[in-house]
């Protein structure tokens, strides 16, 4: 996985409640073996109508937001499904990090796996963040955590020690967990005498 | 001390390593494996050189992609036939046991794993798919994740898991007649809210709960995840029990006694305490529709098409107008004056047998209604497409008028050849009334198997109740 340190780009306004993974990503385009190329699917309802032609409701595809790789959303953002395409299909049209007042829990957990920011503010500062998308640059800067926009006004925001190093790091997780397979082993051994019946 | 919440006892007892903060190592019983979320994980494996730690705790199929039309004819997308074959390609290298599409025990996978007795009291359970939260209804610890972490349970068995807050949701009284668990569930989703749960595990519990056959609890605890629950969970107890006895992956012989014993420890002591505690009275439950495109967006079949004007958070109005201008739907209207052209009685949560059997009741020596253009019945496995067709369910089905199908997802999440096509309209028992859910522009309302079967006779949304109390015609 890529680490996530600091990024400087445009930041999308999108603030809508309750975005469910079916609209990040429909189910038809999750007929994939890989986890590439599902970008030009990415909120397919939201920037295309029935004919294939962009919506001017649509935020994406038009400059500046064409170039945005920060997106501003709205409460409870990724819920529904646990389709972690929906984590792959943001990043391929460009995103690293999502900034809303919250997140669904599957989502959150599938976007750090990639490497993909989730950053919680409150309804307030993400209300002062969307008058300000209107194109210019804001710098997300994971080690301070900090939001600085356009205009220079710096926001702070809580990340878990534990997921905040694993961004930086870009740490292989399964790597991580094997360092405890002595423990594993532990458990099993343990485990097989209590609940030999889970034991083929 | 305070007493502990029955997830607590089940997380505690799976704990392999401490992470820090509210994170620790879980050990994970059992992975159930689909064909949608698994093929980078697999792949992730062989780039990495890892092999799968245990192929006995793990169980795939097939059958989000699957076609409901005869076995015998070939998948004709050729993505999705693509996605089964990977599946069973993996399967076969990485040595997982699989029901093939001819497998008499293939179908959904959250009915198959309880089906098989892979799913027992107190386990932790995991699929990459959010409605794992079904098996709960057995007192297991069930949720649903994503590829990297399918990928990570695969190679170490174990996953990184954030200690949720407890929740628990009380239905007090008996259920009135004609309702069911998907009304108590829908109701639920009303009262709490699309987020309600969020980093929540939700306990069921209550006399109308209890009361509850395993069907009907999982239907409950399948729609945990609609709260924004990671997972919902009923205690087991002697329905829990009766259940699995006998069935294949069930404890054998002695063991089956020992299980038993343990079983029987898990549940939340008396003084345990709950984040956020919640109390419905199951007396004032109506059958339940939902109008808009979250299913928080549900009300009782004698309700009218909400307002958006009357709500006061902008946020929520404008989400209000949006569904309904997709919806198609006009404040004020009646949701008993709402016509269906679609009826979809099938998925994750309500394709069990006692949901059939609902249906046919209602069913039976009637017919579907002049506008249905399509209305079908999808068992949830072979084996409840079997026992359906022993009790003889399949012809009530047929000579009402339904398409009688193959096991699988179907027309639940439009991954498959079963659609709604745009802005068509649709009584579905499934879970989700996301726009394009079933489909590009379809139109989906969220609703139990009776009522399904109510609104097929009906051609629009009735309450079940009133069309029971009649003679067919």
């Amino acid at each position: 996985m890529e680490p996530f340190t600091t990024l400087t780009a445009v930041a999308t306004p999108f603030y809508r409640s309750n975005v469910d993974t079916d609209v990040i990503i429909p189910a038809e385009h999750l007929k994939t073996i890989s986890r590439t190329g599902l970008g030009r699917y990415c909120f397919k309802t939201v920037r295309y109508d029935e004919n294939g032609n962009l919506r001017n409701s649509s935020p994406f595809d038009r400059p500046p937001y064409d170039k945005g790789k920060v997106l501003i959303a709205g409460p409870n953002f990724g819920c529904g499904s646990s389709r972690e395409h929906a984590v792959w299909a943001l990043m391929d049209l460009g995103y690293r990090c999502v900034i809303a007042p919250s997140f669904a829990d599957i989502f959150f957990g599938n976007a750090i796996k990639n490497g993909l920011l989730l950053i919680t503010m409150p309804e307030k500062e993400i209300q002062e963040l969307l008058k300000k998308a209107t194109g210019r640059e804001f710098t997300v800067d994971l080690e301070a955590q900090t939001v600085k926009a356009p205009d220079g006004k710096v926001t702070e925001f809580e990340i878990d020690a534990f997921r905040k190093e694993r961004l930086l790091g870009g740490l292989d997780e399964i790597g991580l967990t094997l360092q405890d397979e002595k423990a594993i082993t532990v458990f099993e051994e343990r485990d097989k005498m209590a609940r030999p019946w889970l034991y083929a | 001390m305070a007493g502990k919440t029955l997830y607590d006892k089940i997380y505690d007892a799976h704990i392999v390593a401490d992470r820090g903060g509210a994170d620790a190592l879980l050990y994970i019983d059992r992975q159930l494996v689909h064909e949608v979320t698994s093929p980078q994980a697999f792949e992730g494996l062989r780039l990495a050189g890892r092999r799968m730690r245990r192929t006995d705790a793990t169980l795939a199929m097939l059958d989000h992609n699957v076609p409901t039309t005869p076995r015998t004819e070939p998948i004709t997308d050729p993505m999705s036939k693509q996605q089964v074959e990977a599946l069973m390609a993996n399967a076969e290298e990485f040595g997982v046991q699989l029901y093939d599409m001819l497998d008499v025990r293939q179908g959904i996978v959250h009915v198959v794993g309880p089906e098989q007795g892979f799913t027992q009291p107190g386990l932790t359970m995991v699929c990459g798919d959010s409605h794992t939260s079904t098996h709960g209804a057995f007192g297991t610890l069930a949720f649903g994740i994503g590829t990297s972490e399918v990928e990570h349970v695969m190679a170490t068995q174990t996953l990184v898991v954030k200690r949720a807050k407890n929740m628990r949701v009380t239905v007090e009284g008996e259920l009135p007649p004609g309702i069911t668990a998907k009304d108590m569930a829908l109701a639920i989703i009303g009262r709490v809210g699309t987020a309600g749960g969020t980093g929540c595990v939700i306990e069921y519990a209550g006399e109308a709960v209890r009361s509850l056959s395993m069907e009907g609890r999982m239907t409950l605890c399948n729609m945990a995840i609609e709260s924004g629950a990671r997972a919902g969970l009923v205690a087991p107890d002697e329905t829990t029990f009766e259940y699995i006895k006998g069935r294949p992956f069930a404890p054998k012989g002695g063991q089956w006694d020992v299980a038993v014993d343990h079983w029987k420890t898990l549940y939340t002591d008396e003084d345990a305490e709950f984040d956020i505690d919640i109390t419905l009275q199951a007396a004032e439950i109506e059958p339940q529709v939902t109008w808009g495109t979250s299913p928080e967006d549900v009300l009782p079949i004698s309700a009218v098409v909400p307002d958006p004007a009357t709500i006061s958070d902008k946020a929520k109005q404008a989400a209000a107008e949006k569904s309904l201008d997709y919806m198609g739907l006009r404040p004020g209207m009646k949701i008993a004056d709402v016509s269906v052209d679609h009826v979809f009685i099938g998925s994750c949560t309500n394709a069990r047998i006692e949901d059939l059997r609902a249906a046919a009741d209602v069913l039976r020596g009637r017919t579907i209604a002049p506008n249905i253009k399509l209305a079908m019945v999808v068992p949830g496995s072979g084996l409840v497409r079997d026992q359906a067709e022993a009790e003889g369910l399949d012809e009530i089905f047929i000579n009402a008028g339904f398409e009688w199908r193959e096991p699988g997802c179907s027309m639940c999440l439009g991954m498959n050849p079963d659609k709604v096509p745009a802005q068509g309209r649709c009584a579905s028992t499934s879970n989700r009334n996301f726009v394009g859910r079933q489909g590009p522009g379809a139109r989906t309302h969220l609703v139990s198997p009776a009522m399904a079967a109510a609104a097929a006779i009906a051609g629009r949304f009735t309450d079940v109740r009133e069309l029971m109390a009649k003679e067919p015609a």
